[in-house]
């Protein structure tokens, strides 16, 4: 036994040295610079430690206008797009015909590069002296009045960011929602349908509980991707978030490591631990909701 | 509630793309289920019982002919106004629902004037649950169940909405063989307190002898015969049913039939009055000879089986079909193995005799 443990042990290493190296070590570091005051990674001096860079991060208005951007988008995509894409796969699971193309159709934008979809969507809502784009062509010939979706005011360009991370994670939700729906048995539909159960009542009856560890584990990463968003907002609003009113906490902790020839990288992490105490929360609290309405087989 | 299944005739569309005729899973059946009884479809696999069992509660269309519940024609009724229960082979019980809860499923769906309060439902949950004996299993999982719970729980969630008419689907093809006898009586208890006209499906025929008022033998989307169990065990309408029925099964021999007399081999062993001379297909059942060393049948003893309230004697015969032929007597008969040779006459009751081509039945009258 003992021979074989260490064997086993002598397997694991590869990894998890690669796991001190780049995942363990950096989180304590981060974590400890985020209570170095000044620090700077040149001269790898610090003025002293202490609560410093939170409160500078808390009081800092760039700071809070990412959180709040951050908030809205986690809490607009997440449903949104966890719901269309469960209607969309229950359409593609109930044509026989056609399914794998749409299936296609509908991943694509997965493996499009996030920059070109990016240019896409200025295209579709950018006004520019040649064009006033797609969509304000769209909403003149309803008679509307044309909006600058990409610099002001800022609901147009909430509403553009959260379209566009909608539409981005969409297709990941769709697949592993496709397979999930059908991976259930047909025959309780079939039972259903002896005891005359409505379709809606067959959905949330069945069809959701069925399949909600699934929704439940599209739910959670979705929260997670969202929190994490960044380069979808450069994709349309370019690099100087801040000034577009559009960062993001992920923006804001790059634009502290990297902007204004320099940075501060105390400041940075101390943002970085702020979003990792929020995701954390936030994960707890969803594990905590499902332990109700998940059904594990 | 009786049913009557009038020409009725199930075609699926062949899934061939070259063309080719339509596979016919259920051919022009007619035939009645009178009201209270169980009854058992019974064939082999493919045969289209579970295509008939669809079509009565309305899970398939049919494509030719009408389906009677009583008076009324349902031919175009959806499952759920048909007021059919169906088990399912695999029970189909909700996973993530308790058995309180997957028992009061259907009760849930009903709606206007049908509509019950949460009393009304809970009381009949607990009355369906009591009768097929799982009251005290209301908050487990369908996962914390055995098989023989999963498939009571089916059959309550089945009748708590009163239906016309029970439909199980190879009901104890799940559960091992203590538990399938024991289920086997439990069906039959449950259906003989409801009185609710049940059909069920199986491919075992001990298990459709045993517990139906009727059995229906099926073949390849044919009804052979229909009958009680003990008819249509004694009189086979044709040589598919005579093989099917009766474990072990029925002993088949190349034979002849000479002036109203029956020979097997060279031995001349039954007088059969009525049948015309020549080349016929001799089913014997085990328990259709009788050992006597004066006996026609004279055959080669291969061995014996000793099973305490009987013995079977394994014969060979030239003119038999198959590897060996079992013969069935008492316990008390002694069988001299010394010469390598058995014996046998046989009782008239127990010999059917067939077309060899076609299986279709030569009767024959009593012997003098």
């Amino acid at each position: 036994m003992e021979r074989s443990g260490w064997k086993a042990f002598l397997y694991l290493i590869p990894a998890l040295l690669f796991l001190g190296a780049f995942m363990i070590y950096p989180l304590f570091d981060v974590f400890i610079y985020s209570f170095e005051e000044g620090y700077n990674s040149a001269s790898q001096t610090y003025f002293g430690t202490g609560f410093y860079n939170y409160s500078y991060v808390l009081h800092d208005p760039y700071f809070m206008q990412a959180l709040k951007n951050t908030f809205i988008l986690v809490i607009i995509t997440v449903p949104v797009s966890t719901g269309i894409s469960l209607l969309i796969a229950l359409g593609l699971s109930s044509i026989p015909k056609l399914k794998e193309l749409y299936q296609t159709v509908f991943f694509l934008p997965y493996v499009t590069n996030t920059l070109a979809v990016g240019l896409v969507f200025m295209i579709l809502f950018k006004k520019t002296a040649y064009s006033e784009g797609l969509i304000n062509l769209l909403i003149n010939l309803f008679g509307g009045r044309s909006v600058d979706f990409i610099d002001c005011p800022y609901w147009a360009k909430m509403f553009v960011l959260c379209f566009y991370t909608v539409w981005i994670v969409m297709p990941f939700k769709i697949l592993i929602l496709t397979s999930a729906l059908a991976s259930v048995d047909p025959v309780y539909y079939r039972a259903a349908r002896v005891d005359g159960t409505s379709k809606t009542r067959i959905f949330t009856k069945i069809t959701v509980p069925l399949i909600s560890p699934m929704i439940f584990y599209l739910v959670i990463t979705g929260f997670i991707g969202a929190f994490k968003a960044y380069s979808d907002a450069v994709a349309l609003f370019g690099v100087n978030l801040n000034a577009a009113g559009m960062n993001t906490i992920v923006g804001y902790v790059y634009d502290m490591l990297y902007g204004d020839s320099g940075g501060y990288p105390s400041y940075a992490s101390a943002a970085a631990i702020l979003l990792f105490i929020i995701v954390l929360t936030i994960t707890c609290i969803n594990l905590l909701v499902s332990r109700k309405h998940v059904h594990y087989s | 509630m009786k049913i009557v299944l009038k020409n009725l005739t199930k075609r699926f569309p062949n899934r061939n793309k070259k063309g080719g005729a339509d596979v016919i899973a259920v051919n022009d059946f007619d035939f009645e289920i009178p009201d209270g009884m169980l009854v058992g479809l019974l064939g082999p696999s493919g045969c289209g019982k579970s295509t008939t069992l669809n079509l009565i509660s309305g899970l398939e269309k049919p494509s030719e002919g009408r389906i009677f519940f009583g008076e009324d024609d349902v031919t175009d009724l959806p499952p759920e106004n048909r007021g059919v229960g169906l088990v399912f082979q695999s029970y189909a019980l909700y996973p993530h629902l308790n058995v309180f809860r997957n028992i009061r499923f259907p009760l849930e769906n009903f709606r206007g004037k049908d509509r019950l309060t949460k009393e009304e439902m809970e009381k009949r949950v607990v009355e369906a649950a009591k009768l097929v004996q799982i009251d005290h299993l209301m908050e487990r999982k369908p996962s914390e169940l055995s098989g023989g719970q999963q498939q009571r729980v089916a059959i309550a969630r089945a009748l708590v909405k009163m239906p016309r008419v029970l439909l199980l689907d190879e009901p104890l093809s799940n559960l091992d063989a203590r538990l399938r006898l024991q289920t086997r009586e439990e069906i039959r208890r449950i259906q003989q307190e409801t009185k609710i006209t049940t059909v069920f499906v199986t491919h075992d025929q001990e298990e459709a002898m045993s517990i139906s008022d009727l059995i229906v033998v099926m073949k390849d989307g044919v009804v052979h015969q229909i009958g009680k169990p003990q008819d249509v065990y004694d009189d086979p309408i044709d040589q598919f049913v005579a093989q099917f029925l009766g474990t072990p099964p029925i002993n088949m021999f190349d034979g002849e039939v000479r002036n109203g007399q029956l020979y097997i081999g060279e031995d001349k062993v039954l007088d059969v009055p009525g049948v015309r001379d020549g080349a016929v297909a001799a089913g014997i059942r085990p328990e259709g000879f009788i050992l006597d060393y004066e006996g026609p049948l004279v055959c080669e003893l291969t061995r014996l089986e000793v099973m305490g309230r009987d013995v079977s004697i394994i014969f060979k015969d030239e003119a038999m079909k198959g590897e060996a032929v079992r013969a069935i007597i008492d316990a008390k008969s002694r069988v001299d193995t010394g010469s390598g040779k058995v014996s046998f006459f046989l009782k008239p009751d127990k010999v059917h005799l067939f077309e060899p081509e076609t299986g279709e039945r030569l009767r024959f009258g009593k012997a003098e």
